[in-house]
């Protein structure tokens, strides 16, 4: 396959940074879309320039390292998929393919397709925690879970954390990621103490980050890649609704 | 955005059915517009329901257009860099025009008050004589006019259909199981107010009212 990319290269964080573009003439369609960068990246040492950096670290879709906006969607065009599980064939021969960043105030870019993500960090230090006993486990079925709260916990726990909400939302707005950990943890049993404590500081850092605010535009949850349901945030809002109005505030 | 947009949709509700007293002749949409002057009599002075009405509806316009400017600058802050290739968005059309909309709908409210509440605009306005207005302002001539209505009634509908959605679920009231029976008994909502609205020009363009 020939395939011509054109790549947001960027020196640092503090340069103005350019579209740049390149030729691949042997793309193998069996290739991952990183495989791709990687090949790229070979051909750019041998002629002495600087490779590409992008990040990316288990290649198996569950870690959340890789990102890039591929022709203007976050993870390229394959639903559900991460780019590193996106394969060459999804494209034609002779394809132009843009490639960028995420792009939000509070990812700020480091070099090239690297942004920054410790803003989800913030966001999981000030709510994404339960009080437990540590040291001996417990028994498996000390704490009885009801199993549509299992199921719909689980599905939120599937977010790694990609960002690719924030890089599709037209808000910039982190709302599917900080719902998806309130939900997860306010589903189940073992996350009610902080309940309500945990949403409104969820919701604290997420703005004090520099994230957007929701409009329930629906483009985060089309371009995850774990398909996050939208209706976490409508749990979001019910659970800080709640917490706000103050009828729980014995918990709070 | 959610409580004041309730505030306005309760009022675009009442808005149509009393218009669909056009049907029913002169006699009694005139006398329906009369007795709006009357309500809370004689608790309230003459017209008082009217501008108590008329002061929550500005005050909740005036709100909901500020929360809607805010989300809209705080946006522009959350993304200085914008893409250079944006693809189609998923989302639906009516979410993505839910800014660019209300404004068109906003100008629209400010033509509509001169039109037909202090006849500004209007070619022969007669003050109490809603039916007669009414077939005055969407005479076959005025095509236009009847046109704007129609649009502006449409981008209603729009903001509407995506405004009704958003506003359950920011209030927390929805749920998966219940997402499906929300979108559809938004549309079914947003059609029956569409129709209701266009039904009166639509009869005074065919000459059903006259």
């Amino acid at each position: 396959m020939k395939i011509t990319l054109r790549v947001w290269r960027q020196k640092g964080p503090e340069d103005e940074g350019r579209m740049v573009e390149y030729r691949l003439d042997d793309v193998s369609p069996d290739m991952s879309f990183l495989e791709m960068l990687d090949v790229l990246n070979e051909k750019l040492i041998l002629e002495g320039e600087d490779p590409i950096a992008f990040d990316h670290d288990c290649r198996e879709g569950i870690c959340g390292m890789c990102s890039l906006v591929i022709n203007g969607t976050p993870h390229g065009p394959e639903k559900a998929t991460t780019t590193c599980q996106l394969h060459m064939r999804k494209f034609k021969d002779g394809d132009v393919i843009t490639v960028e960043p995420w792009r939000a105030k509070a990812f700020p870019v480091i070099k090239d397709l690297v942004v920054d993500r410790s803003a989800f960090d913030k966001i999981i230090e000030a709510g994404g925690y339960i009080s437990a006993p540590t040291g001996s486990a417990p028994d498996a079925h000390s704490v009885p879970v009801p199993k549509p709260a299992a199921d719909a916990a689980f599905e939120a726990a599937e977010c790694i954390g990609c960002g690719a909400c924030v890089a599709a939302c037209p808000n910039g707005s982190a709302m599917l990621f900080t719902a998806a950990k309130v939900t997860h943890l306010g589903l189940l049993p073992q996350g009610q103490p902080e309940r309500y404590d945990r949403v409104v500081k969820m919701v604290e850092a997420h703005d004090e980050a520099g994230f957007g605010g929701c409009t329930v535009t629906g483009e985060c949850t089309a371009a995850c890649p774990k398909g996050i349901p939208l209706d976490t945030i409508t749990r979001l809002n019910r659970d800080y609704l709640a917490a706000t109005a103050g009828r729980r505030k014995k918990t709070r | 955005m959610a409580v004041t947009g309730a505030v306005l949709v309760l009022y675009l509700v009442a808005h149509m059915l009393g218009n669909l007293k056009v049907f029913f002749g002169p006699e009694e949409i005139n006398e329906y517009a009369a007795w709006l002057r009357t309500i809370g009599s004689p608790v309230l002075h003459h017209e008082w329901f009217l501008w108590i009405m008329r002061v929550v509806l500005l005050a909740s316009l005036i709100l909901h257009i500020t929360m809607a400017a805010q989300l809209t600058a705080r946006a522009r802050r959350a993304r200085p860099a914008r893409y250079r290739h944006r693809a189609k968005v998923q989302g639906s059309y009516a979410a993505r025009t839910m800014r660019w909309g209300g404004v068109i709908i906003a100008l629209f409210v400010i033509y509509h008050v001169l039109d037909l509440t202090t006849g500004t605009v209007h070619p022969e306005y007669e003050h109490g004589d809603v039916y007669g207005n009414l077939a005055a302002d969407f005479a076959p001539e005025r095509w236009y006019v009847t046109l704007f209505y129609v649009l502006a009634v449409v981008a209603v509908g729009f903001h509407l259909r995506h405004g009704l959605v958003s506003a359950v679920q920011s209030l927390g009231l929805s749920s998966p199981q219940r997402a499906r029976a929300l979108h559809l008994a938004a549309s079914a909502f947003v059609v029956v107010l569409v129709a209701g609205y266009l039904s009166v020009p639509f009869a005074v363009t065919v000459g059903l009212v006259d």
